[in-house]
Formats: structure tokens, C-alpha cells, sequence
């Protein structure tokens, strides 16, 4: 793959990606959709790490755990987001985010 | 063009068919899927360049982690024949443009560029080596990263218990 498709198309393809999920973000009503549009981010960046570590940085594999560090942050994240969902619905019965003015204070 | 050149362009055009899917689909179940098939997809470029285990790592926590995790908080949070009402036209439009006006910027700036593709030996990342650097303080070394993503998965963990735990109910 390295020697027949160019960087600049892997670099294209992961930009539109993460902009499909900004879309999604900013689109969305129902607060599980908005985190499906920042999962889309995060992976579109996870795909420049490596493309980026790969063509140009061969030697190293530095990309890689980089990679790795923001899936792991990508799973916390998940993780404390859906339970601050299901919070919210026991609480209001709702998960849209223009009925979502409870946490306030 | 090569057999692997168009596996990629096959895959990338299925990655962003199903992120296009996941982000317009009226039934929240039905993005989580797509959402499944976008990031099979960068697995499946991550098997290309030969990256054996972040592509296993990205099967196991994304696809079977945060994709069943989201699909757990549908079924528990929505009904299941439930659609999702359209956003208004104003709100798509003024997205869309202002997106793909970010796209077309991005685009531009990555063509311009023109990148010195690097020369050297590839790195064979066996799960022998990741682990080696994984714990290793000396230079490219990753062990503070490594401790501070244990004291955040901690600290998640902790937080997701308390958060979504039942409050007792006030006297």
C-alpha cells in the first residue's frame, strides 16, 4: 500500500472522515448520535497518526502508540459519556440535548 | 494500479459510505451499525501498513468495546422503533457549508504540501517491541503516557460507577 497510494489520498480520505463527523456533531439532536460524530474524529485522527508515521517516519513506530493512547482515551471517554446518558435519562427521561438543562448549576 | 491501491480505495470508499450513514440514519440503531463498518474499515487499513496489533487493539476495544457500549445506552435510552426527526433545512445547510468549506481548506493545504516521504528500514511493530518501548523511560520510550492513561482508565472507571449508579432515593 505504502508504494502505490499516495500520502496526500490517505490524508484526504481521514480529513473527510473527521469532517463527517463534525457534521454529525453539529447536526445532531440525541446525545448518543453527537458521540457516534466524535468517535468518527477520533478515529479519522487516529488514521493520520499512522499514515503520517508510516510514509514519512518508517523507522520508528512512534504514530503507533500514539494511535494507541487516544483509543484508550476514546473508550474512557465512551465510557463516563454513556453513563452521564443513562443518568440523564433516569433523571428526565430524555436524552435530547435541548431538554438537557439540568446540569447547571 | 496495483491490487492493493485499489483494496484501499475500495475500503475508504466503504469507510466513508458508512461514516456518511452513520452520521444521516434516522434510526439510532442503524448508525451504531454503521458506525461498526467505518471503523472495521481503518482496522482493515491498519492491517495494509502493517500495524498487526493496533488493527487487533482496534477490533477489540472499538468494535467490540465502544460500538456495543453505545448500543447497550440505545437500547436502554430510546425506543427501538423510534426515528429521529429531521434538523431543520437551516441548520443541514449551514453544517454542510461549513464542513466542506473545512474539507476543500484541508484539501488544498495537503496538496500544496508536497511531503518527503521517509527512507529507512521499515520497523517490524511486534507485540514484543510495542511492549518494550511501552515501558521503557530512555528516548521513544512511552512509560509516563502509559501511567498517566492508567490513572485516567481508573479514574473512568471510578466515574462511570458513581455517575450512572442509582441514587438513593431522597429522605
Amino acid at each position: 500500500m505504502i508504494d502505490q497510494v499516495p500520502l496526500s489520498h490517505v490524508l484526504s480520505v481521514s480529513s473527510l472522515m473527521f469532517f463527517i463527523g463534525a457534521y454529525g456533531f453539529l447536526t445532531r439532536k440525541n446525545l448518543v448520535t453527537m458521540l457516534i460524530g466524535v468517535e468518527l474524529m477520533l478515529n479519522a485522527v487516529n488514521i493520520n497518526f499512522v499514515a503520517f508515521d508510516r510514509y514519512l517516519y518508517p523507522s520508528g513506530i512512534n504514530g503507533h502508540f500514539f494511535a494507541l493512547f487516544i483509543i484508550a482515551i476514546a473508550a474512557a471517554e465512551a465510557a463516563v459519556a454513556i453513563a452521564i446518558f443513562i443518568n440523564l435519562y433516569r433523571n428526565i427521561r430524555s436524552i435530547d440535548v435541548e431538554e438537557v438543562d439540568k446540569m447547571k448549576y | 494500479m496495483g491490487t492493493s491501491a485499489l483494496i484501499f480505495y475500495i475500503l475508504s470508499a466503504v469507510m466513508i459510505l458508512s461514516a456518511i450513514a452513520a452520521v444521516t440514519a434516522r434510526r439510532i440503531l442503524r448508525a451504531a451499525v454503521y458506525l461498526l463498518f467505518a471503523l472495521g474499515g481503518t482496522a482493515a487499513i491498519y492491517f495494509m501498513v502493517d500495524y498487526y496489533f493496533l488493527a487487533a487493539v482496534q477490533l477489540i476495544v472499538y468494535a467490540g468495546g465502544i460500538v456495543v457500549l453505545i448500543i447497550f445506552s440505545i437500547l436502554l435510552t430510546t425506543h427501538i422503533n423510534e426515528k429521529l426527526e429531521l434538523p431543520r433545512w437551516s441548520k443541514i445547510s449551514a453544517t454542510f457549508s461549513l464542513t466542506a468549506v473545512g474539507f476543500a481548506i484541508t484539501t488544498y493545504v495537503l496538496t500544496a504540501q508536497s511531503f518527503t516521504t521517509g527512507t529507512g528500514t521499515f520497523a517490524d511493530a511486534t507485540v514484543g517491541l510495542i511492549g518494550e518501548r511501552m515501558l521503557a523511560y530512555g528516548e521513544g520510550g512511552y512509560v509516563l503516557p502509559f501511567e498517566v492513561i492508567s490513572i485516567l482508565l481508573l479514574a473512568a472507571l471510578v466515574g462511570a460507577i458513581v455517575i450512572a449508579k442509582r441514587n438513593p432515593p431522597a429522605s
